[in-house]
Protein backbone atom coordinates (compact mmCIF):
# COMPACT_ATOMS: atom_id res chain seq x y z
CA UNK A 1 0.00 0.00 0.00
CA UNK A 2 1.39 3.24 -0.85
CA UNK A 3 2.78 5.66 2.29
CA UNK A 4 0.68 8.54 3.00
CA UNK A 5 1.37 11.33 4.82
CA UNK A 6 -2.03 12.24 6.57
CA UNK A 7 -1.94 15.35 8.64
CA UNK A 8 -4.44 14.69 11.28
CA UNK A 9 -5.04 18.47 11.67
CA UNK A 10 -6.45 18.70 8.28
CA UNK A 11 -8.88 16.10 9.31
CA UNK A 12 -9.75 17.03 13.16
CA UNK A 13 -10.19 20.66 11.45
CA UNK A 14 -13.55 19.61 9.49
CA UNK A 15 -15.26 18.65 13.27
CA UNK A 16 -16.93 20.51 15.73
CA UNK A 17 -15.65 20.99 19.46
CA UNK A 18 -16.51 23.24 22.45
CA UNK A 19 -13.64 23.27 24.69
CA UNK A 20 -13.72 23.03 28.23
CA UNK A 21 -10.53 25.43 28.82
CA UNK A 22 -8.78 24.48 31.64
CA UNK A 23 -10.91 21.79 32.60
CA UNK A 24 -9.20 18.76 30.41
CA UNK A 25 -11.44 15.66 30.90
CA UNK A 26 -8.28 13.53 30.49
CA UNK A 27 -5.16 13.54 32.75
CA UNK A 28 -1.35 11.72 32.27
CA UNK A 29 -0.43 10.03 35.74
CA UNK A 30 3.46 12.03 36.27
CA UNK A 31 5.66 9.04 35.27
CA UNK A 32 9.39 8.75 34.91
CA UNK A 33 8.96 6.67 31.32
CA UNK A 34 5.40 5.67 29.43
CA UNK A 35 4.37 2.03 30.33
CA UNK A 36 3.97 0.16 26.56
CA UNK A 37 0.03 1.08 26.18
CA UNK A 38 0.70 4.78 27.30
CA UNK A 39 3.31 5.16 24.72
CA UNK A 40 1.56 3.19 22.21
CA UNK A 41 -1.23 5.90 22.85
CA UNK A 42 0.80 8.18 21.11
CA UNK A 43 0.58 5.96 17.73
CA UNK A 44 -2.81 4.67 17.89
CA UNK A 45 -5.06 7.99 19.30
CA UNK A 46 -6.99 8.46 16.65
CA UNK A 47 -6.55 12.21 17.39
CA UNK A 48 -3.46 12.72 18.21
CA UNK A 49 -4.15 13.97 20.98
CA UNK A 50 -0.82 12.04 23.15
CA UNK A 51 2.72 13.02 22.47
CA UNK A 52 6.31 12.31 23.88
CA UNK A 53 8.02 15.51 25.18
CA UNK A 54 11.81 16.28 25.05
CA UNK A 55 12.15 14.44 28.63
CA UNK A 56 10.48 11.46 27.03
CA UNK A 57 7.15 11.36 29.38
CA UNK A 58 3.89 10.99 27.54
CA UNK A 59 1.52 14.61 27.62
CA UNK A 60 -1.88 14.76 26.93
CA UNK A 61 -3.85 17.47 24.73
CA UNK A 62 -7.59 16.70 24.23
CA UNK A 63 -9.10 19.75 22.44
CA UNK A 64 -9.38 17.61 19.41
CA UNK A 65 -10.62 14.32 21.30
CA UNK A 66 -13.64 12.20 19.79
CA UNK A 67 -14.00 10.74 22.97
CA UNK A 68 -13.81 7.25 21.17
CA UNK A 69 -12.27 5.81 24.84
CA UNK A 70 -9.26 4.06 22.99
CA UNK A 71 -6.53 5.25 25.38
CA UNK A 72 -9.20 4.38 28.39
CA UNK A 73 -9.45 0.85 27.50
CA UNK A 74 -5.49 0.88 27.35
CA UNK A 75 -4.47 3.12 29.82
CA UNK A 76 -7.31 3.45 32.85
CA UNK A 77 -6.93 0.47 34.90
CA UNK A 78 -3.03 0.36 35.14
CA UNK A 79 -3.80 4.22 36.24
CA UNK A 80 -1.52 5.43 33.35
CA UNK A 81 -4.68 8.20 33.05
CA UNK A 82 -7.71 9.61 34.37
CA UNK A 83 -10.25 9.74 32.08
CA UNK A 84 -13.82 11.35 32.59
CA UNK A 85 -16.55 12.43 29.91
CA UNK A 86 -16.18 16.69 29.45
CA UNK A 87 -18.95 18.56 30.96
CA UNK A 88 -22.41 18.29 29.34
CA UNK A 89 -22.50 20.35 26.60
CA UNK A 90 -18.83 19.83 26.29
CA UNK A 91 -16.15 18.29 23.84
CA UNK A 92 -16.90 17.33 20.07
CA UNK A 93 -20.17 17.61 18.68
CA UNK A 94 -20.34 15.32 15.82
CA UNK A 95 -22.69 17.09 12.86
CA UNK A 96 -23.23 13.79 10.73
CA UNK A 97 -21.75 11.25 13.79
CA UNK B 1 -35.57 19.25 39.84
CA UNK B 2 -34.14 17.57 43.37
CA UNK B 3 -37.38 17.61 44.93
CA UNK B 4 -39.05 15.72 42.00
CA UNK B 5 -38.54 11.50 42.13
CA UNK B 6 -39.00 9.97 38.70
CA UNK B 7 -40.56 6.39 37.67
CA UNK B 8 -36.80 6.06 36.21
CA UNK B 9 -33.83 7.82 34.62
CA UNK B 10 -32.60 7.16 31.38
CA UNK B 11 -28.68 7.71 31.08
CA UNK B 12 -27.45 8.72 27.29
CA UNK B 13 -29.69 9.31 24.45
CA UNK B 14 -28.21 6.81 21.62
CA UNK B 15 -30.37 4.14 20.09
CA UNK B 16 -30.75 2.39 23.57
CA UNK B 17 -31.36 5.09 26.24
CA UNK B 18 -34.41 6.40 23.38
CA UNK B 19 -35.56 3.36 22.78
CA UNK B 20 -35.77 2.95 26.80
CA UNK B 21 -37.33 6.05 27.29
CA UNK B 22 -39.65 5.56 24.70
CA UNK B 23 -41.04 2.54 25.93
CA UNK B 24 -41.77 3.68 29.38
CA UNK B 25 -42.82 7.08 28.87
CA UNK B 26 -45.46 6.04 26.16
CA UNK B 27 -46.75 3.25 29.32
CA UNK B 28 -47.59 6.39 31.09
CA UNK B 29 -43.95 6.20 33.99
CA UNK B 30 -42.54 9.79 34.60
CA UNK B 31 -39.23 9.25 32.92
CA UNK B 32 -36.37 11.87 32.86
CA UNK B 33 -33.69 11.46 30.13
CA UNK B 34 -29.94 12.74 30.75
CA UNK B 35 -27.92 13.47 27.61
CA UNK B 36 -24.52 15.15 28.12
CA UNK B 37 -24.42 16.57 24.23
CA UNK B 38 -25.00 19.42 23.00
CA UNK B 39 -28.41 17.70 21.41
CA UNK B 40 -29.21 13.44 21.27
CA UNK B 41 -26.83 12.33 18.60
CA UNK B 42 -24.17 14.59 18.76
CA UNK B 43 -21.95 12.26 20.99
CA UNK B 44 -22.96 9.05 19.02
CA UNK B 45 -21.25 7.80 15.94
CA UNK B 46 -22.33 4.69 13.82
CA UNK B 47 -21.97 3.66 10.16
CA UNK B 48 -24.81 3.56 10.06
CA UNK B 49 -27.03 1.27 8.94
CA UNK B 50 -30.82 1.34 10.78
CA UNK B 51 -32.69 -2.32 10.56
CA UNK B 52 -36.60 -1.37 10.28
CA UNK B 53 -38.11 -4.09 11.89
CA UNK B 54 -36.64 -3.51 15.46
CA UNK B 55 -37.37 -0.12 14.85
CA UNK B 56 -40.92 -1.16 13.56
CA UNK B 57 -41.96 -2.76 17.02
CA UNK B 58 -41.44 0.61 18.81
CA UNK B 59 -42.32 3.00 16.15
CA UNK B 60 -44.68 1.56 14.00
CA UNK B 61 -44.67 4.35 11.41
CA UNK B 62 -41.44 5.76 11.95
CA UNK B 63 -41.31 5.85 7.55
CA UNK B 64 -43.77 8.69 7.74
CA UNK B 65 -41.31 11.25 9.41
CA UNK B 66 -37.74 10.10 10.28
CA UNK B 67 -34.72 10.58 8.21
CA UNK B 68 -33.89 8.10 6.03
CA UNK B 69 -31.30 8.18 3.93
CA UNK B 70 -31.20 5.05 1.33
CA UNK B 71 -33.14 2.18 1.42
CA UNK B 72 -30.51 -0.90 0.61
CA UNK B 73 -30.66 -2.99 -2.43
CA UNK B 74 -27.16 -4.20 -2.43
CA UNK B 75 -24.95 -5.69 -0.34
CA UNK B 76 -21.46 -6.37 -1.45
CA UNK B 77 -19.01 -8.47 0.89
CA UNK B 78 -14.79 -7.52 -0.47
CA UNK B 79 -12.18 -9.96 0.31
CA UNK B 80 -9.00 -7.55 -0.08
CA UNK B 81 -5.27 -7.85 -0.89
CA UNK B 82 -3.29 -4.75 -1.87
CA UNK B 83 -4.40 -4.36 -5.61
CA UNK B 84 -7.49 -6.54 -5.90
CA UNK B 85 -10.62 -7.27 -4.44
CA UNK B 86 -12.54 -10.73 -4.42
CA UNK B 87 -16.48 -9.90 -4.53
CA UNK B 88 -19.42 -11.50 -3.57
CA UNK B 89 -22.11 -8.81 -4.29
CA UNK B 90 -26.02 -9.62 -3.49
CA UNK B 91 -28.67 -7.07 -5.25
CA UNK B 92 -32.15 -8.05 -5.34
CA UNK B 93 -35.25 -6.30 -6.77
CA UNK B 94 -37.32 -7.49 -3.90
CA UNK B 95 -35.41 -4.96 -1.59
CA UNK B 96 -37.54 -2.40 -3.55
CA UNK B 97 -40.52 -3.32 -1.03
CA UNK B 98 -43.22 -1.17 0.55
CA UNK B 99 -41.81 -1.34 3.67
CA UNK B 100 -38.16 -1.64 3.16
CA UNK B 101 -35.81 -3.97 5.47
CA UNK B 102 -32.70 -2.01 5.73
CA UNK B 103 -31.80 1.94 5.79
CA UNK B 104 -28.45 3.78 5.87
CA UNK B 105 -28.97 6.60 8.32
CA UNK B 106 -27.20 9.51 9.47
CA UNK B 107 -26.85 8.92 13.88
CA UNK B 108 -26.64 13.05 14.42
CA UNK B 109 -29.98 13.84 12.04
CA UNK B 110 -31.99 10.61 13.45
CA UNK B 111 -31.08 10.94 17.15
CA UNK B 112 -32.58 14.29 17.13
CA UNK B 113 -35.65 12.84 15.31
CA UNK B 114 -35.78 9.65 17.91
CA UNK B 115 -35.42 12.41 20.64
CA UNK B 116 -38.62 14.28 19.26
CA UNK B 117 -40.45 10.99 19.63
CA UNK B 118 -39.23 10.78 22.99
CA UNK B 119 -40.47 14.10 24.49
CA UNK B 120 -43.56 13.44 22.36
CA UNK B 121 -44.25 10.43 24.46
CA UNK B 122 -44.01 12.13 27.49
CA UNK B 123 -40.84 12.19 28.78
CA UNK B 124 -38.69 14.86 30.19
CA UNK B 125 -34.87 15.33 28.17
CA UNK B 126 -32.44 17.45 29.47
CA UNK B 127 -28.94 17.89 27.37
CA UNK B 128 -25.57 19.02 28.18
CA UNK B 129 -26.17 17.54 31.27
CA UNK B 130 -23.01 14.83 32.42
CA UNK B 131 -24.11 12.44 34.86
CA UNK B 132 -21.26 11.74 37.30
CA UNK B 133 -21.93 9.54 39.37
CA UNK B 134 -24.58 6.97 40.82
CA UNK B 135 -26.57 7.82 44.52
CA UNK B 136 -26.60 4.46 46.23
CA UNK B 137 -28.26 3.83 49.69
CA UNK B 138 -26.87 2.60 52.58
CA UNK B 139 -27.61 -1.31 50.93
CA UNK B 140 -26.34 -0.48 47.91
CA UNK B 141 -29.40 -0.25 45.72
CA UNK B 142 -29.49 2.51 43.27
CA UNK B 143 -31.64 5.74 44.08
CA UNK B 144 -30.62 7.91 41.67
CA UNK B 145 -27.72 10.15 40.00
CA UNK B 146 -25.60 13.06 40.63
CA UNK B 147 -24.80 15.30 37.75
CA UNK B 148 -22.52 18.38 36.42
CA UNK B 149 -25.77 20.93 37.34
CA UNK B 150 -26.41 22.62 40.26
CA UNK B 151 -28.30 20.53 42.74
CA UNK B 152 -28.12 17.51 44.71
CA UNK B 153 -29.12 14.41 43.98
CA UNK B 154 -31.82 13.52 41.02
CA UNK B 155 -34.42 10.28 42.62
CA UNK B 156 -35.41 7.60 40.68
CA UNK B 157 -36.99 4.08 40.79
CA UNK B 158 -34.69 2.44 39.10
CA UNK B 159 -31.86 3.81 36.36
CA UNK B 160 -31.79 2.64 33.24
CA UNK B 161 -27.61 2.63 32.00
CA UNK B 162 -27.81 3.70 28.27
CA UNK B 163 -24.88 5.27 28.17
CA UNK B 164 -22.82 3.56 25.59
CA UNK B 165 -19.31 1.45 25.20
CA UNK B 166 -17.67 3.91 27.75
CA UNK B 167 -20.05 3.72 30.55
CA UNK B 168 -18.49 5.42 33.15
CA UNK B 169 -21.17 4.80 35.53
CA UNK B 170 -21.43 1.23 35.80
CA UNK B 171 -17.40 0.43 35.74
CA UNK B 172 -17.19 3.28 38.58
CA UNK B 173 -19.95 1.59 40.30
CA UNK B 174 -18.33 -1.73 40.22
CA UNK B 175 -20.90 -3.44 37.94
CA UNK B 176 -18.89 -4.01 35.26
CA UNK B 177 -15.38 -4.03 34.41
CA UNK B 178 -13.85 -1.37 31.79
CA UNK B 179 -13.91 -3.49 28.35
CA UNK B 180 -10.81 -5.24 27.87
CA UNK B 181 -8.30 -4.22 24.88
CA UNK B 182 -9.60 -7.33 22.68
CA UNK B 183 -13.17 -6.88 23.31
CA UNK B 184 -13.54 -3.45 21.75
CA UNK B 185 -12.44 -2.44 17.98
CA UNK B 186 -11.80 1.09 17.40
CA UNK B 187 -13.67 2.56 14.34
CA UNK B 188 -12.81 5.57 12.42
CA UNK B 189 -14.61 7.31 9.63
CA UNK B 190 -15.33 10.05 7.12
CA UNK B 191 -18.05 11.39 5.36
CA UNK B 192 -17.36 12.00 2.04
CA UNK B 193 -20.12 14.54 0.28
CA UNK B 194 -20.99 13.81 -3.67
CA UNK B 195 -24.19 15.04 -5.56
CA UNK B 196 -26.52 12.63 -5.05
CA UNK B 197 -26.90 12.04 -9.08
CA UNK B 198 -22.62 10.86 -8.65
CA UNK B 199 -23.47 8.21 -5.92
CA UNK B 200 -26.76 6.75 -8.26
CA UNK B 201 -24.41 6.39 -11.26
CA UNK B 202 -21.01 5.11 -9.41
CA UNK B 203 -23.53 2.85 -7.87
CA UNK B 204 -26.14 2.22 -9.95
CA UNK B 205 -28.70 3.17 -8.10
CA UNK B 206 -31.87 4.96 -8.76
CA UNK B 207 -34.34 6.90 -6.36
CA UNK B 208 -33.55 6.42 -2.87
CA UNK B 209 -32.13 3.15 -3.37
CA UNK B 210 -28.79 2.62 -1.59
CA UNK B 211 -25.72 0.14 -1.53
CA UNK B 212 -23.07 -1.03 0.90
CA UNK B 213 -19.81 -2.45 0.61
CA UNK B 214 -18.13 -4.33 3.75
CA UNK B 215 -14.19 -5.69 3.02
CA UNK B 216 -11.92 -7.41 4.72
CA UNK B 217 -8.45 -8.33 4.13
CA UNK B 218 -5.16 -6.95 3.76
CA UNK B 219 -6.66 -3.41 4.62
CA UNK B 220 -6.69 -4.04 8.33
CA UNK B 221 -3.02 -4.78 7.79
CA UNK B 222 -2.70 -8.27 10.01
CA UNK B 223 -4.69 -6.69 12.60
CA UNK B 224 -8.75 -8.13 13.46
CA UNK B 225 -10.91 -5.76 11.34
CA UNK B 226 -13.16 -4.60 8.56
CA UNK B 227 -13.52 -1.66 6.24
CA UNK B 228 -16.96 -0.49 5.13
CA UNK B 229 -18.29 2.25 2.74
CA UNK B 230 -22.01 3.25 3.32
CA UNK B 231 -24.28 4.60 0.85
CA UNK B 232 -26.19 7.78 2.15
CA UNK B 233 -28.71 10.22 0.21
CA UNK B 234 -25.81 12.86 -1.02
CA UNK B 235 -22.73 11.41 1.01
CA UNK B 236 -20.85 8.30 1.61
CA UNK B 237 -19.79 6.91 5.12
CA UNK B 238 -16.14 5.55 4.99
CA UNK B 239 -14.67 3.79 7.57
CA UNK B 240 -12.31 1.02 9.05
CA UNK B 241 -12.18 -0.71 12.38
CA UNK B 242 -9.98 -3.00 14.60
CA UNK B 243 -9.36 -4.20 17.47
CA UNK B 244 -7.47 -2.19 20.48
CA UNK B 245 -5.69 -4.82 21.13
CA UNK B 246 -4.23 -5.18 18.02
CA UNK B 247 -3.57 -1.48 17.15
CA UNK B 248 -1.95 -1.33 20.13
CA UNK B 249 0.69 -4.41 19.53
CA UNK B 250 1.27 -3.64 15.95
CA UNK B 251 0.97 0.10 16.53
CA UNK B 252 -0.62 1.47 13.71
CA UNK B 253 -1.92 4.70 12.91
CA UNK B 254 -5.76 4.29 12.88
CA UNK B 255 -5.98 7.65 10.62
CA UNK B 256 -3.39 6.18 8.09
CA UNK B 257 -5.11 2.60 8.10
CA UNK B 258 -7.76 5.08 6.75
CA UNK B 259 -6.30 6.69 4.32
CA UNK B 260 -4.66 3.96 2.69
CA UNK B 261 -8.13 2.18 2.94
CA UNK B 262 -9.54 5.23 0.74
CA UNK B 263 -6.66 5.03 -1.46
CA UNK B 264 -7.05 2.00 -2.12
CA UNK B 265 -7.79 1.08 -6.24
CA UNK B 266 -11.25 -0.41 -5.60
CA UNK B 267 -12.18 2.07 -3.66
CA UNK B 268 -10.66 5.78 -4.77
CA UNK B 269 -12.43 5.57 -7.62
CA UNK B 270 -15.95 5.84 -5.81
CA UNK B 271 -14.93 8.47 -3.49
CA UNK B 272 -13.37 10.98 -6.56
CA UNK B 273 -14.20 14.04 -6.04
CA UNK B 274 -15.54 13.79 -2.58
CA UNK B 275 -15.45 16.95 0.00
CA UNK B 276 -15.02 15.32 3.43
CA UNK B 277 -17.33 17.39 6.40
CA UNK B 278 -16.26 15.03 9.66
CA UNK B 279 -14.13 12.38 11.18
CA UNK B 280 -15.34 10.54 13.59
CA UNK B 281 -13.88 7.95 15.82
CA UNK B 282 -15.80 5.21 18.27
CA UNK B 283 -15.47 2.36 19.75
CA UNK B 284 -17.47 -1.12 18.97
CA UNK B 285 -17.97 -3.85 21.32
CA UNK B 286 -16.63 -6.80 19.60
CA UNK B 287 -16.65 -9.27 22.60
CA UNK B 288 -19.94 -10.89 22.11
CA UNK B 289 -21.72 -13.46 24.68
CA UNK B 290 -18.48 -13.64 26.58
CA UNK B 291 -18.00 -9.70 27.38
CA UNK B 292 -21.85 -9.28 28.43
CA UNK B 293 -21.85 -8.31 31.73
CA UNK B 294 -24.26 -8.56 34.82
CA UNK B 295 -27.32 -6.64 32.90
CA UNK B 296 -29.31 -5.80 36.21
CA UNK B 297 -29.02 -5.41 39.94
CA UNK B 298 -30.90 -2.94 42.92
CA UNK B 299 -32.08 -0.05 40.96
CA UNK B 300 -30.48 -0.77 37.75
CA UNK B 301 -30.39 -2.27 34.33
CA UNK B 302 -28.24 -1.96 31.27
CA UNK B 303 -29.02 -1.74 28.35
CA UNK B 304 -27.01 -0.99 24.49
CA UNK B 305 -23.64 -0.74 23.90
CA UNK B 306 -22.87 0.06 27.64
CA UNK B 307 -24.23 -4.17 28.29
CA UNK B 308 -21.41 -5.16 25.19
CA UNK B 309 -25.05 -6.00 23.21
CA UNK B 310 -23.16 -5.84 19.61
CA UNK B 311 -23.23 -9.27 16.93
CA UNK B 312 -19.97 -8.51 15.22
CA UNK B 313 -20.08 -11.09 12.65
CA UNK B 314 -23.75 -9.50 11.46
CA UNK B 315 -22.13 -6.16 12.10
CA UNK B 316 -25.34 -5.55 14.10
CA UNK B 317 -25.26 -2.89 17.03
CA UNK B 318 -28.01 -0.62 17.43
CA UNK B 319 -30.96 -2.77 16.60
CA UNK B 320 -29.61 -4.59 19.78
CA UNK B 321 -29.33 -1.79 21.18
CA UNK B 322 -32.69 -0.51 20.02
CA UNK B 323 -34.37 -4.14 21.35
CA UNK B 324 -32.50 -4.07 24.87
CA UNK B 325 -33.71 -0.81 25.33
CA UNK B 326 -37.20 -1.24 24.24
CA UNK B 327 -37.35 -4.94 26.76
CA UNK B 328 -35.57 -3.20 29.42
CA UNK B 329 -38.41 -0.21 29.38
CA UNK B 330 -41.59 -2.93 29.20
CA UNK B 331 -40.02 -4.86 32.33
CA UNK B 332 -39.82 -2.08 34.07
CA UNK B 333 -43.19 -0.87 33.23
CA UNK B 334 -44.63 -4.10 33.78
CA UNK B 335 -42.62 -4.25 37.19
CA UNK B 336 -44.49 -1.03 38.04
CA UNK B 337 -48.02 -1.46 37.24
CA UNK B 338 -47.87 -4.76 39.72
CA UNK B 339 -46.83 -2.07 42.13
CA UNK B 340 -43.14 -4.79 42.57
CA UNK B 341 -40.41 -2.35 43.95
CA UNK B 342 -37.42 -2.40 41.51
CA UNK B 343 -35.17 -4.94 43.20
CA UNK B 344 -32.66 -6.61 41.57
CA UNK B 345 -34.50 -9.64 41.71
CA UNK B 346 -37.79 -8.59 39.98
CA UNK B 347 -35.50 -6.52 37.51
CA UNK B 348 -34.24 -10.00 36.94
CA UNK B 349 -37.24 -10.07 34.54
CA UNK B 350 -35.30 -7.86 31.93
CA UNK B 351 -32.57 -10.11 31.40
CA UNK B 352 -35.29 -13.32 31.37
CA UNK B 353 -37.40 -11.36 28.12
CA UNK B 354 -33.78 -10.52 26.71
CA UNK B 355 -32.34 -14.16 27.06
CA UNK B 356 -35.88 -15.11 24.93
CA UNK B 357 -35.02 -12.54 21.98
CA UNK B 358 -32.33 -12.24 19.36
CA UNK B 359 -30.70 -10.61 20.97
CA UNK B 360 -28.84 -12.93 23.20
CA UNK B 361 -29.78 -16.07 21.15
CA UNK B 362 -27.73 -14.54 18.26
CA UNK B 363 -24.26 -13.38 20.60
CA UNK B 364 -25.34 -17.08 21.77
CA UNK B 365 -24.39 -18.67 18.50
CA UNK B 366 -21.76 -16.92 17.65
CA UNK B 367 -19.66 -16.89 21.15
CA UNK B 368 -16.97 -18.32 20.04
CA UNK B 369 -15.80 -16.77 16.85
CA UNK B 370 -14.24 -13.57 18.62
CA UNK B 371 -11.77 -15.55 20.18
CA UNK B 372 -11.41 -17.19 17.16
CA UNK B 373 -10.54 -14.08 14.60
CA UNK B 374 -8.52 -12.84 17.28
CA UNK B 375 -6.17 -15.54 17.62
CA UNK B 376 -5.71 -16.12 13.81
CA UNK B 377 -5.83 -12.80 12.40
CA UNK B 378 -3.28 -12.99 9.86
CA UNK B 379 -4.51 -16.28 8.56
CA UNK B 380 -8.09 -14.59 7.88
CA UNK B 381 -7.22 -10.88 7.43
CA UNK B 382 -4.04 -11.22 5.20
CA UNK B 383 -3.24 -15.05 4.01
CA UNK B 384 -6.34 -15.95 3.00
CA UNK B 385 -7.43 -12.49 1.18
CA UNK B 386 -4.34 -12.70 -0.95
CA UNK B 387 -4.80 -16.61 -2.00
CA UNK B 388 -7.76 -15.88 -2.54
CA UNK B 389 -7.08 -13.02 -5.12
CA UNK B 390 -4.36 -15.31 -6.68
CA UNK B 391 -6.80 -17.99 -7.27
CA UNK B 392 -8.97 -15.21 -8.75
CA UNK B 393 -6.34 -13.84 -11.02
CA UNK B 394 -5.53 -17.25 -11.94
CA UNK B 395 -8.54 -18.41 -13.08
CA UNK B 396 -9.66 -15.49 -15.31
CA UNK B 397 -6.10 -14.38 -16.87
CA UNK B 398 -6.35 -16.25 -19.79
CA UNK B 399 -2.17 -16.52 -20.86
CA UNK B 400 -1.74 -19.93 -23.14
CA UNK B 401 -1.15 -22.10 -19.48
CA UNK B 402 -2.88 -25.02 -20.00
CA UNK B 403 -6.00 -24.86 -17.11
CA UNK B 404 -4.67 -28.08 -15.36
CA UNK B 405 -1.43 -26.38 -14.37
CA UNK B 406 -3.41 -23.56 -13.30
CA UNK B 407 -5.43 -25.15 -11.10
CA UNK B 408 -2.74 -27.35 -9.56
CA UNK B 409 -0.82 -23.65 -8.74
CA UNK B 410 -3.70 -22.54 -6.93
CA UNK B 411 -4.00 -25.48 -4.79
CA UNK B 412 -0.19 -25.35 -4.27
CA UNK B 413 -0.08 -21.88 -3.14
CA UNK B 414 -2.85 -22.54 -0.64
CA UNK B 415 -0.88 -25.53 0.64
CA UNK B 416 2.04 -23.92 0.66
CA UNK B 417 0.67 -20.89 2.78
CA UNK B 418 -1.62 -22.77 5.21
CA UNK B 419 -0.07 -26.60 4.99
CA UNK B 420 -2.94 -28.99 4.47
CA UNK B 421 -3.58 -29.30 7.84
CA UNK B 422 -3.90 -25.67 8.50
CA UNK B 423 -6.46 -25.28 5.25
CA UNK B 424 -8.50 -28.36 7.54
CA UNK B 425 -7.87 -27.24 10.63
CA UNK B 426 -8.90 -23.19 9.70
CA UNK B 427 -12.13 -24.60 8.32
CA UNK B 428 -13.09 -26.93 10.61
CA UNK B 429 -12.58 -24.31 13.40
CA UNK B 430 -14.80 -21.27 11.55
CA UNK B 431 -17.36 -23.86 11.10
CA UNK B 432 -17.62 -24.73 14.38
CA UNK B 433 -17.48 -21.28 15.42
CA UNK B 434 -20.20 -20.67 13.23
CA UNK B 435 -22.45 -23.29 13.88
Amino acid sequence: MRASVVRIEDKLYQNRYMIDAGRPHIKVRPHQSPSPNLLALTVVCPANCYEVNEDGQVEVTADGCMECGTCRVLCEESGDIDWSYPRGGYGVLFKFG
Amino acid sequence: MTEEKFDAIVVGAGMSGNAAAYTMASRGLKVLQLERGEYPGSKNVQGAILYANMLETIIPDFRDDAPLERHLVEQRFWLMDDTSHTGMHYRSDDFNEPTPNRYTIVRAQFDKWFSRKVRAAGAIVLCETTVTELALDAAGKVIGVHTDRAGGIIHADVVVLAEGVNGLLGTRAGFRKVPKPEAVALAVKEMHFLPEEVIAERFGLTGDQGCVIEAAGTISRGMTGLGFLYTNKESISLGIGCLVSDFAATLESPYALLDAFKDHPSIRALLAGSEIKEYAAHLIPEGGFKAIPQLFGDGWVVVGDAAQLNNAVHREGSNLAMTSGRIAGEAIAAIRSRKHPMTRENLSLYKAMLDKSFVVKDLRKYKDMPALLHTNSRNFFMTYPRLLSQAAQNFVRVDGTPKIEKERATTAAFIKARSRWGLVSDAVRLALAWR
